[in-house]
């Protein structure tokens, strides 16, 4: 789960993490307010939206007054945002950061996440700040300091020696280096992250580090024992269709094909999306529906699958072991009156009782559910169902 | 022959009393595994199916002499199950559990390597060797005993594999489903070189996924130390970058962990790759008959 800009500072706040002053607002009047209450005579405007690249598409706007305040928060919220992480579709603004102008004298980048390979948490520092770290890291790798941090040990005053002097930070700025660093360790721990960024991390004209910026995220596994981090879900920056999915205890994602898939199992859901294009199709979604597969989620499934406009074809591809095919079967056709399917099914049930559930599917005789012999068989026939030549 | 486990290994299942655990314990019991007890905190002393229920794993191990516990506790409480297991002497922990935090997995498996003791999972189908013992929860017919060592990340793509090997006219020694989280145990790297010591598995197959590069590392050790032949297929060849495909660690993030890189490192290291899931078993059959 991702949370906004405004949400990971009231986090590094409560965990001494340097922050500049800020308020969110949710209209044009807040966001007035919000620069009032802040003072000083320079503020920045920042769309709250789950996407990197906000800057580029014209969502972080500098104001030297309060009009001009009152002008960008108009322009920003409400409108489409643009950027290279959001798609060409855009997200619309609902929120706006009003933040304190600072005063950069240089800019660096400091992020934390799961070292999958060491299998304990990796701190990376670059003194490229405000660039994409992807870029950097394929770029000029050598800019780029990690370090990896024992759980068991915690964060030490070593790790943090690294990451300064590698960063190579003057000798006086390292003990603040170190706080920073430590305490954002803290921050990312406690929550059960799985990611936080600062880019850019700033050093100010007087030698003080701030988080100009700020992303997290968390493990949806961990979720359960911090309430706190739950309630800042925000549902307008998640995909309506797959938070139903979800909400039914299924995993879908869509994509842009027009070959729908229905599988049990996540492994087995990616490999019929690659036979399909193997088979010279598009999938138009990932969908898993666990190990069950039961009329009712097999239903929703069609339901979700058919959200999509573009599907032509639906390959149902179950591999049947503890719950048998023929059981399968009944619940797809079960599905079938539940949910009204228009479109071509190919369904492919291997596995145990595998002959029984295709002699039931013979003997519904359902025009548009068509039973295929096996994985190649059944991607084959979507595919060719979907352009129309079956 | 087999790796990790066979018809004389004594399994306890941790969460044993519970629904998941009651049905797949009876399965494995069905299947012919050595189920020697189970441990539930607090009903110690009474008996379910059959087999005597402990309070604790250290006395279940202590009257029982297993040596393997399967895990079906509820993600909360996977790591302390874990490490209770690893303190109580136990080999090898295989976790049914699906849904465990990152965090927790990561200080248990520390411990677990700590105390000498080994890791199946979590979020995984489990370990059978065919016709002997199945520890998870895998349809075990679909096993048939034979030649060929089967590691994957996936628990349906572990059953089609093994049908299309079957199919081709061959069987499985071992299937180990490794389990698809950002933190797993026993991985391709440390069971290639047990297959490779395994007088009866003759090839090995692999099933990989995006995400993370336990498919990379084995592709280095297999150019190294693997004589027999592998055949691998590497699922999510479709999937887009950033999106969690199911599996917790199934996700492509800053542009690694993608199939096409896995694919080539494998075959620059004279993997046998398909390219279609559905030519798993026709690619075991070439290899084969070489």
């Amino acid at each position: 789960m991702n949370i906004h800009e405004y949400q990971a500072k009231e986090i590094f706040r409560k965990y001494n993490v340097p922050v500049p002053q800020g308020r969110v607002a949710f209209t044009v009047d807040e966001a007035v307010e919000a620069a009032k209450e802040l003072g000083g005579k320079l503020w920045v405007v920042k769309a709250q939206i789950h996407a990197g690249g906000r800057g580029l598409g014209g969502g972080v706007k500098l104001a030297k007054s309060i009009d001009e305040v009152r002008e960008w928060a108009d322009k920003i919220l409400g409108m489409t945002l643009v950027t290279h992480q959001t798609g060409p579709e855009g997200k619309v603004v609902h929120k706006v950061y009003i933040e304190e102008g600072a005063d950069i004298a240089k800019e660096y980048y400091l992020g934390m996440l799961l070292d999958r390979a060491a299998e304990m948490p990796v701190m990376m520092a670059s003194t490229e700040g405000g660039m994409e770290i992807e870029k950097v890291a394929a770029e000029t790798p050598e800019k780029i300091v990690k370090v990896n941090i024992d759980p068991t040990i915690g964060f030490q005053g070593f790790h943090g020696r690294k990451l300064a002097f590698g960063l190579g930070l003057p000798k006086e700025e390292v003990g603040t280096f170190i706080k920073f660093a430590s305490a954002l360790y803290n921050a990312y721990m406690d929550n059960d992250a799985e990611m936080v960024e600062i880019n850019p991390l700033i050093k100010t004209g007087d030698g003080k580090f701030l988080a100009l910026d700020a992303k997290m995220g968390f493990d949806d596994n961990a979720l359960y024992r911090h309430p706190d981090i739950s309630e800042m879900r925000d549902l307008e920056e998640e995909e309506p269709t797959e938070l139903e999915a979800k909400a039914h205890g299924l995993s879908y994602i869509k994509l842009d094909g027009n070959v729908g898939c229905m599988v049990n199992g996540a492994g087995l859901a990616m490999a019929t999306m690659d036979i399909i294009k193997h088979e010279g199709g598009e999938p138009a979604n990932f969908l898993d529906v666990g190990g069950g597969a039961n009329p009712e989620t097999v239903a929703k499934g069609f339901e979700i699958i058919l959200k999509d406009p573009n599907v032509k074809a639906i390959f149902v591809n179950i591999f049947g072991g503890i719950v048998r095919c023929d059981r399968v079967a009944n619940g797809i056709l079960e599905a079938t009156k539940i949910t009204d399917v228009t479109v071509p099914v190919i369904v492919r049930l291997d596995g145990t009782n595998a002959e029984e559930a295709a002699e039931i599917l013979r003997n519904a005789n359902i025009e548009n559910i068509i039973a295929a012999e096996n994985l190649s068989d059944g991607a084959r026939k979507a595919v060719a169902a979907a352009k129309g030549e079956l | 022959m087999s790796i990790l486990v066979n018809k004389d290994t004594k399994v306890i299942v941790q969460g044993f009393t519970g629904k998941e655990g009651t049905f797949h314990a009876s399965q494995c019991i069905d299947y012919g595994t050595k189920i020697v007890g189970g441990v539930t905190p607090g009903k110690g002393g009474q008996e379910h199916l059959g087999r005597p229920v402990f309070n604790t794993v250290a006395e279940a191990v202590e009257t029982t002499g297993a040596t393997v516990s399967m895990i079906f506790v509820p993600p909360a409480f996977v790591a302390d199950a874990v490490m209770e297991a690893a303190e109580a002497g136990i080999e090898l922990a295989v976790i049914i559990t699906e849904g465990a935090p990152v965090r927790d997995m990561m200080y248990a498996k520390m411990y677990a390597t700590k105390k000498g003791m080994s890791t199946i999972g979590p979020n995984c189908p489990g370990i059978i060797t065919a016709e002997e013992c199945k520890i998870g929860i895998m349809p075990g017919m679909i096993f048939k005993k034979g030649n060929v060592g089967l590691i994957s990340k996936s628990g349906t793509l572990t059953y089609e594999a093994s049908h299309q090997v079957v199919q081709e006219g061959f069987g499985i020694t071992t299937a180990v489903g490794i389990g698809g989280d950002p933190i797993i145990g026993l991985s391709y790297k440390q069971l290639l070189p047990m297959f490779e010591a395994d007088p009866e598995t003759e090839a090995i197959v692999m099933i990989g996924e995006i995400g993370g590069d336990l498919e990379i590392q084995a592709a280095a050790y297999i150019k190294e130390n693997i004589s027999k032949p592998v055949v691998a297929f590497i699922a999510g060849q479709t999937a887009p970058k950033g999106k969690r495909m199911g599996h917790a660690g199934a996700i492509i993030s800053g542009g690694s962990g993608t199939a096409a890189e896995k694919m080539a490192a494998l075959e620059a290291a004279g993997v046998k790759v398909v390219v279609s899931p559905a030519e798993i078993g026709k690619a075991v059959k070439e290899v084969l008959s070489k």
